[in-house]
């Protein structure tokens, strides 16, 4: 089982990336399981979401404190302990920023994947929602995922034209991300 | 849950939430009049069901209240009138409808409703906690519990088998847990709709439930003085008794035609050869069982009793299956005001002379948010290891709020410090 840690503000999309990610394991006969934690729904606010993806059935109901994965939606966190707290040995992390260089560090880091999920949002889609885009993103970085479940999935989650510029950013993010091992 | 091959083909697997999942339930079992407010956690659900009104995919009366009082009192109504009905709160909305929550259970009208659990008024927070079920408990309603958002579906939709059956006809509210089940996406498969219709179509066979028709007398939720209050809360508290056994029929059924059973009363999750046991509800009990397996790979003989119907309490077939377990350790997810321990264990407590020497515990978590992790349930099965190994353990364990545990954590804060 992957457990994956998602980090970002109400209104990026978080809880949206993590449900696709839950729906496109499922749409490859797997399992997944995903939520939130938050108390009253607010834009801006830290928003935490747990993942967890897996060949059996998914059983735990408990937040993530030693993560495989961590995905950072918010820039601004990617230095903070909160975002690293627990990362297990050769962990990995997908960073949505427009700085394409290697600013991070944990000793237990040991693949890093950058991408600038904001701009193509913007290019794709008019909004600063880069959750589709990190959808891609991960499927590449990790492994775990190919692509075609993923834009599969938002069928669930978008319609019509907004649906057609969310498969694009899911493959741009496939594409695009930069991955680093450190 | 029974995860073998579905029974039909054609159904649906949907990621979907907790809430998503009881939304579609009601929409599945065609209720006449839905009539609901919103409130964190359970918003979503009548979200889902007022975008299923507006696109046509559910043929109901939606009515917007301005409050949760309105809205019990106009689903106990339409009930009353004959009509299926459905309504969802939680913590504050629960008991701003308490009054006609008692009323509804008084007039036997078959009300099916969800709570999605959260803490109480009084001390204020958005959180996940079973206080606001165990608030309700004595009011007269039976009470179901859901672990999974496959659960959260087939629990909505067997409430109404529940509910409407013309030897019951008691409301039932469904409870999950908000948070930790209410937003939690995960796969479920949705019934089609010819096999809820199959399914609940039992009833249609049943006498026709007397109902308040316009210019018909028939008094409905009328006062009852000496012997004719005796009279209907004797039957009331008899139709409980009956709802144990009616409950176990209609999972048999259940499974007959969806090919998945959860259990009755009660779930058993490696019991047959258990020395220790845990008993909880809800959301927690996913996690218990992932624990329960890594011990069982160490060699400790653990096992789950999962409480899925909590009113009436299914006290028979627990004693049946605890009986002559070395220790049980009772994990609530509230607090029972005026007891040491929490709320199921205060219950279980009652039948302790018919386990057979079955030491009991009780372990509170998971109120107001706090995570009942797997270090936590790992806590509880090695404490109630001990007390099975005869070691002295506490009767009463915080697992999340260790100051509880102290020896003076009961002392005024005045002597703490040494005086006032």
């Amino acid at each position: 089982m992957s457990e994956v840690r998602f980090h970002g503000r109400g209104g990026q999309g978080v809880v949206t990336t993590s449900k696709i990610l839950a729906n496109a394991f499922a749409r490859t006969g797997r399992f997944g399981a995903s939520f939130p934690m938050f108390g009253f729904e607010r834009r801006g606010a830290p928003v935490t979401a747990f993942g967890r993806f897996s060949d059996k059935p998914v059983r735990e109901k408990t937040q993530i404190y030693n993560p495989d994965i961590i995905v950072v939606l918010d820039p601004t966190q990617r230095n903070s302990e909160a975002v690293f707290q627990g990362l297990l040995p050769d962990g990995m992390m997908l960073l949505n920023d427009s700085d394409i260089t290697i600013n991070v560090s944990h000793e237990n880091l040991k693949k890093l994947g950058i991408i600038n999920a904001n701009k193509i949002a913007m290019e794709e889609i008019g909004l600063s929602i880069p959750n589709t885009v990190i959808v891609g993103a991960f499927a590449k970085m990790s492994g775990l995922l190919e692509i075609e479940p993923c834009c599969d999935a938002l069928q669930d989650y978008f319609s019509g034209k907004k649906l057609d510029a969310n498969i694009v950013c899911a493959k741009r993010g496939f594409e695009e991300i930069k991955l680093f091992d450190l | 849950m029974n995860t073998k091959a579905k029974a039909k083909t054609g159904s649906q697997i949907k990621v979907i939430t907790g809430n998503a999942a009881a939304a579609i339930g009601a929409k599945l079992a065609r209720p006449d009049v839905v009539a609901a407010y919103p409130i964190t956690p359970q918003t979503e659900i009548i979200e889902q069901i007022s975008k299923f009104h507006a696109n046509g995919e559910m043929d109901c009366e939606l009515i917007t209240v301005e409050g949760e009082n309105s809205a019990m009192n106009a689903v106990m109504a339409a009930s009353l009138a004959g009509g299926r009905v459905f309504t969802a709160s939680s913590s504050w909305g629960l008991v701003f409808m308490y009054d006609a929550i008692l009323a509804t259970a008084g007039a036997r009208a078959p009300v099916v409703m969800v709570n999605v659990n959260r803490e109480t008024p009084g001390i204020i927070a958005v959180s996940c906690g079973q206080q606001d079920m165990i608030s309700t408990r004595d009011a007269g309603w039976i009470f179901l519990i859901a672990e999974t958002c496959q659960e959260v579906l087939d629990i909505v939709v067997q409430a109404y088998r529940l509910a409407e059956d013309y030897d019951i006809q008691v409301p039932v509210m469904v409870h999950y847990d908000g948070f930790y089940l209410s937003y939690l996406s995960e796969v479920v498969d949705v019934p089609l709709q010819e096999d809820v219709d199959k399914f609940l179509s039992v009833l249609k066979d049943q006498p026709e439930r007397t109902k308040l028709v316009p210019g018909g007398r028939l008094g409905c939720g009328t006062h009852g003085i000496l012997g004719g209050y005796l009279e209907l809360r004797h039957k009331h508290m008899s139709a409980m008794e009956r709802s144990k056994a009616k409950f176990e029929e209609i999972d048999k059924e259940f499974e007959a035609i969806f090919g998945r059973s959860h259990g009755g009363q009660i779930e058993k999750y490696r019991m047959d050869d258990a020395d220790v046991v845990l008993v909880g509800s809800g959301s927690m009990c996913g996690t218990i069982k992932a624990v329960i397996d890594e011990k069982r790979d160490s060699g400790v003989k653990v096992g789950l009793l999962k409480i899925r119907m909590y009113r009436p309490f299914p006290s028979e077939v627990m004693v049946e299956v605890l009986k002559g377990k070395k220790a049980i350790g009772v994990v609530d997810r509230s607090l029972c005001f005026g007891f040491k321990g929490g709320p199921m264990y205060t219950e279980l407590k009652a039948f302790e002379t018919q386990l057979g020497g079955s030491k009991m515990i009780s372990f509170i978590d998971g109120i107001a948010n706090t995570d009942i992790t797997q270090a936590n349930v790992e806590q509880m099965i090695d404490t109630t290891c001990d007390l099975a190994a005869g070691k002295d353990v506490r009767e009463v364990t915080w697992v999340s709020y260790p100051e509880a545990n102290e020896p003076d954590s009961e002392k005024p804060d005045s002597e703490k410090r040494g005086g006032l």
